[in-house]
């Protein structure tokens, strides 16, 4: 099922074993997916094919990245992977919703394919609704962090050095004192980052991070900043001039409030 | 949770829990969900003599598929090119999804999916789609469609309605500016599109993107002209801007230059009707 969901744009077989994934949640705000757009921009990764599946919403548009005139052409479809080899780097971009009732097929499919290229490990970007969070949510930093038992195994250190927060467990029943209730793990809003997340700790075993961020709907550029800063401080993918890091804004961003306005109007 | 009648049912808050996730289903529901799957299947039905040709493994030889989504550019191929009376219909699709009409509706919806062939030149495959394809549909729809074609040699045009409205730009456009071509074509594509680029941030959605993502994936030749109107319906001014598209078809079938204005007419009519909110 796998192998037919992923189909090279090249001649050349691509190999990802040993490389690290990076891919975004389709959740509330976009925020994952505008942090992707980021990291493709800014490094210049090259696209190495598409995940080809009838989980997505059919969409097609010209080159997202151009920056001059010259590569402004060139077709770019719903789910691409792009990959920086000499840095063991694969992005997968996936620039529409899932299908409803699909969702959990594409989960499936995602998962078996992680496995099956050999990624050494595997991070989501992803948010959550910031009007959900409970008490001891609301304090400090919007970023919180997931790893699967087998990811802990190797970057418990770093985790730890980073001072990073991990995503709290909230009690079924809010208020109500009841032993037997175990706390769970909610993402509201977060598309299929828990079910991911989930599907990778227990059946699969998958080193897999989940990175997200709690927001609210609007302009969510700096929130897109937030996240690729965060990620950035634990895989290194930019040199951090100062504090400040130097992500390119790629084209597609523009018009984001709609067309220019009438100038009868002034 | 307590029901109407006092018991105490055990319910989850829906507030800390996932809107989507998924939830277990009672035996009828998922039969319920069964049936409307199967219901909601594309199928295609072919004549005779393509249905025996596909049967015994034989695709459909086609060098040239011209696809219309949206009543205006199936009017405009209606106009220009099947007016010529040399083209057989040889097959539809249909399609059922939440936007079908009922029995009453029976004879819009098997029309409004055609494949035609042209007679000399069988060739060139020409297909109208004027009804709604849901989004679960368009990927089935164009996997079923291109499973019957020879892929090699094979070049896709596809004609598609816009409206203005989706169209983004720094510059504000007057109304005169309206409607318009933009094009959108796969790698595989070398030929020279008729019109200018489709300019970033605009993208093409619906049945013309899985067209194009079919196309691009499996390295086939495919140009998505959309026109962007500022017209609800069919219209005659809309249809014409796609004549610069048939240009490069003109090689391969005769097309119709300049039909008579009364046949333009008689499509733009036809809905004209159903208005009534100025008379």
């Amino acid at each position: 099922l796998n192998s037919r969901m992923f189909i090279s744009s090249q001649n050349l077989l691509v190999a990802f074993k040993r490389f690290t994934l990076v891919m975004p949640a389709v959740a509330v705000c976009n925020v994952g997916q505008l942090a992707v757009d980021l990291i493709i921009s800014t490094l210049n990764l090259s696209r190495v094919g598409y995940l080809h599946t009838d989980c997505l919403i059919p969409m097609a548009g010209n080159n997202p990245y151009s920056t001059c005139k010259e590569d402004a052409e060139g077709l770019h479809c719903p789910a691409e992977v792009f990959t920086a080899a000499e840095r063991k780097l694969a992005v997968l971009q996936i620039r529409v919703p899932i299908i409803q009732k699909k969702s959990k097929k594409f989960r499936q499919m995602l998962v078996s394919w992680i496995k099956s290229s050999g990624f050494s490990r595997t991070v989501v970007l992803s948010s959550s609704h910031a009007y959900q969070r409970d008490d001891q949510q609301l304090h400090g930093t919007p970023l919180r962090y997931l790893a699967t038992p087998s990811l802990l195994k190797v970057s418990v250190d770093t985790l730890k050095e980073l001072g990073w927060r991990e995503m709290e467990r909230v009690p079924a029943f809010p208020g109500v004192k009841d032993a037997d209730a175990e706390p769970r793990l909610c993402i509201p809003g977060g598309g299929i980052t828990k079910g991911l997340y989930s599907d990778s700790c227990l059946a699969e075993d998958l080193p897999l991070a989940v990175l997200l961020l709690f927001c609210s709907e609007g302009d969510n550029i700096p929130d897109a900043f937030a996240l690729v800063n965060h990620l950035n401080d634990w895989l290194h993918l930019l040199d951090t001039l100062g504090c400040e890091c130097k992500w390119k804004i790629p084209t597609s961003w523009s018009l984001l409030f709609g067309s220019g306005i009438p100038p009868a109007l002034f | 949770m307590a029901t109407f009648f006092g018991e105490v049912l055990s319910v989850y808050s829906r507030a800390v829990d996932e809107d989507d996730e998924d939830l277990d289903e009672n035996e009828e529901d998922e039969q319920i969900r069964r049936e409307l799957d199967e219901k909601r299947t594309v199928q295609l039905q072919w004549s005779t003599d393509v249905t025996e040709s596909l049967r015994s493994g034989n695709k459909l030889l086609c060098s040239d598929f011209v696809l219309a989504v949206g009543h205006n550019a199936a009017s405009f191929l209606s106009a220009y090119v099947l007016a010529s009376a040399k083209w057989d219909a040889v097959g539809r699709a249909l399609v059922w999804n939440e936007r079908s009409r009922a029995a009453t509706g029976q004879t819009s919806e098997e029309s409004a999916c055609v494949f035609y062939r042209h007679k000399d030149t069988p060739a060139v495959l020409i297909c109208h789609v004027t009804c709604y394809v849901a989004e679960d549909q368009q990927f089935q729809w164009t996997e079923k469609v291109f499973d019957c074609l020879q892929p090699r040699e094979l070049t896709v045009t596809v004609l598609s309605d816009g409206s203005v409205a989706d169209y983004k730009t720094a510059d504000y456009l007057c109304s005169s500016s309206a409607p318009f071509l933009r094009a959108l074509h796969t790698s595989a594509f070398s030929d020279q599109p008729v019109c200018q680029p489709l300019e970033q941030p605009n993208i093409v959605t619906g049945l013309p993107a899985a067209v194009l993502n079919h196309c691009q994936v499996h390295r086939i030749a495919a140009v998505v002209y959309q026109c962007y109107s500022d017209v609800i319906g069919p219209d005659s001014v809309t249809m014409e801007t796609y004549k610069p598209t048939l240009t490069k078809l003109g090689k391969s079938i005769q097309v119709n230059s300049s039909p008579q204005t009364d046949a333009l007419r008689k499509f733009v009519r036809a809905t004209e009707i159903q208005s009534n909110l100025y008379i």
